[in-house]
């Protein structure tokens, strides 16, 4: 018999156990890299998928899933809920995220501070919303309501933004930070889109992470974006194309030494690489993630 | 009202009726730095949605799409994505309306089999990702007595997906998948498309003659013989022998029993 333990104690940045997803960098799994993740069981900490992509009743990509969770930690990345939509929420799209994370109990579960559906469109593209009480209430309150269906706490992620909106009142570090304090979810914090929205917009991308509540971070994202320009000015899109972008690195470093290693995913969606690609940005995430918990590699081989 | 106003700016209906005209102007409302342009900021959304639905598309219909072009299927798949985008977030099923689009869509009328290629498309899409379940191999059907297969009712894989066509789909759609050189296909020869996904693979093949009406049949619940006849009263050439071997070896059938006992 084993003796009884302490219950754990409820942490809403580190939702179900932090142990589920350890504190070191994932992938996104993506079907191209199915079978030699499965052939070769590749060493990285977790892989986070998109949930929508496993929404059907059967088929490859189920299979191949049921596989990897087999021998990974999985986060499970919601792309189309509307959290920040004013219409309701699809019960029927709730039902199939409950159904995802009865059957593979993800460590980790998270969406977006966007909406993607107006009047029945899905527009299949994170939209922006005005931050104001109206909007805070209304986002609260489906966040209320995801986490009362599929019965565990979630993580928010901050979007990457091409433009503000007058209508809004609250800073988008204060609306998180209330968002948080208000629902009892956590925050995914895409370092990428702090970057970006903040070269958009004119803000400063430091001062953004430096007042960030990282209390309730539980995740980080990090991708590469594209580079446009508006009438001169630099535009960047958050393309996930690409390897990490070089100016992000520093505000990923920063971002750890206020909230200490946490999971951290690499986002590659599009033109997906080679899987050894991948994996490199992977090792060179986890080589700072070491860093930041003070270990460094002599360290560790000793 | 100025309050109603203000309460307007920023808001979901606006940004959403601009997001699918690509000739709008930006919602009013947006803040943007100096030197920037919120017609500009409001462009990068609209074409993340015009391409995210454009290449979710073409991923569903390559063949559809190496037959016209990229840049004609782009084209049309824009034209179909802004009229008919879509209803639900799981985007695994989007594209079910293009086949009827393609039909009705005049540019693509020199090629009339090109709708009947979508559905061949849309068909594939759903086997793939269709509910699993263990097919049936001739083993399990030899257990029967051949002299009662004709009281077999039997149950179709949840992957089986039929598609009949007056063109010569599966001709195309095989060489235009692998061949990297297209060979010349008879394009005026019936074909009717079997798919079906029996484990990971999906399978396409051109069924017999009658066969698209005999599984037509067994899939509404009828014994093997009653479909049989009925295929035979609608196709005179119906090839019960090549049906059968479809039926016992193609992974179609997933159950089978007599009367009321399950196999």
């Amino acid at each position: 018999m084993q003796p009884p333990t302490m219950p754990p104690i409820p942490n809403p940045a580190r939702p179900n156990g932090h142990g589920r997803v350890p504190a070191r960098a994932g992938a996104g799994l993506k079907p191209e890299h199915y079978a030699e993740i499965v052939e070769t069981r590749p060493d990285l900490g977790f892989f986070e998928i998109h949930a929508e992509n496993y929404m059907g009743a059967g088929g490859p990509p189920l299979a191949w899933l049921t596989r990897i969770r087999e021998a990974y930690p999985l986060s499970l990345h919601g792309v189309g809920l509307s959290i920040g939509g004013e219409g309701p929420l699809d019960a029927a799209h709730l039902d199939r995220l409950r159904e995802l994370n009865r059957r593979f109990e993800p460590g980790l579960f998270s969406e977006h501070l966007a909406w993607s559906t107006h009047e029945g469109k899905y527009f299949n593209d994170l939209l922006p919303l005005p931050y104001n009480a109206d909007t805070l209430a209304r986002v609260v309150m489906h966040i209320d309501q995801v986490q009362t269906r599929l019965g565990r706490t979630m993580l928010l992620e901050n979007p990457a933004s091409y433009a503000e909106f007058e209508a809004s009142t609250i800073s988008e570090v204060d609306f998180l930070a209330e968002i948080a304090a208000r629902s009892g979810c956590g925050l995914l914090l895409d370092v990428s889109n702090v970057y970006i929205s903040g070269i958009n917009n004119g803000r400063d991308p430091g001062a953004y992470l430096d007042a960030f509540p990282m209390r309730h971070v539980g995740e980080i994202h990090l991708s590469g974006y594209a580079e446009d320009e508006d009438g001169g000015i630099p535009l960047l899109i958050d393309a996930h194309v690409a390897r990490v972008s070089d100016p992000v690195w520093p505000y990923y470093r920063r971002a750890l030494a206020r909230c200490g290693p946490v999971p951290t995913l690499i986002e590659w969606d599009n033109d997906v690489p080679a899987w050894a690609v991948l994996h490199a940005d992977v090792r060179r995430a986890d080589a700072v993630l070491r860093e930041a918990a003070g270990l460094s590699d002599h360290a560790r081989v000793a | 009202m100025p309050a109603s106003l203000e309460r307007g700016a920023g808001g979901e209906r606006a940004f959403a009726a601009r997001l699918l005209d690509p000739d709008c102007a930006a919602p009013r409302g947006l803040r943007v730095p100096a030197g920037g342009s919120a017609d500009r900021r409001f462009s990068v959304y609209r074409n993340n949605v015009a391409v995210g639905l454009v290449a979710t598309l073409a991923a569903r219909f390559p063949v559809c799409r190496r037959l016209v072009g990229d840049a004609f299927f782009d084209a049309m798949a824009s034209l179909f994505a802004l009229q008919s985008p879509p209803r639900s977030a799981v985007m695994s099923a989007y594209g079910e309306g293009f086949p009827a689009f393609v039909a009705e869509f005049p540019p693509a009328c020199g090629l009339p089999y090109l709708a009947d290629v979508a559905r061949l498309e849309v068909a594939l899409g759903r086997a793939y990702h269709a509910a699993d379940a263990e097919p049936l191999g001739p083993a399990a059907f030899g257990r029967f007595p051949q002299g009662a297969w004709g009281e077999l009712v039997v149950g179709l894989h949840p992957s089986v997906n039929l598609v009949a066509s007056p063109h010569a789909i599966v001709s195309l759609w095989e060489t235009n998948t692998r061949d990297a050189t297209v060979r010349p296909v008879a394009v005026a020869q019936a074909e009717d498309a079997l798919v079906v996904r029996p484990h990971l693979a999906a399978a396409v093949s051109v069924l017999p003659p009658g066969g698209h009406a005999f599984l037509s049949a067994l899939a509404t619940g009828v014994p093997l013989a009653r479909a049989a006849e009925e295929a035979a009263a609608r196709v005179p050439a119906f090839d019960l022998a090549a049906n059968l071997v479809i039926l016992f070896r193609s992974g179609v059938a997933a159950t089978a029993r007599i009367g009321a006992a399950p196999l």
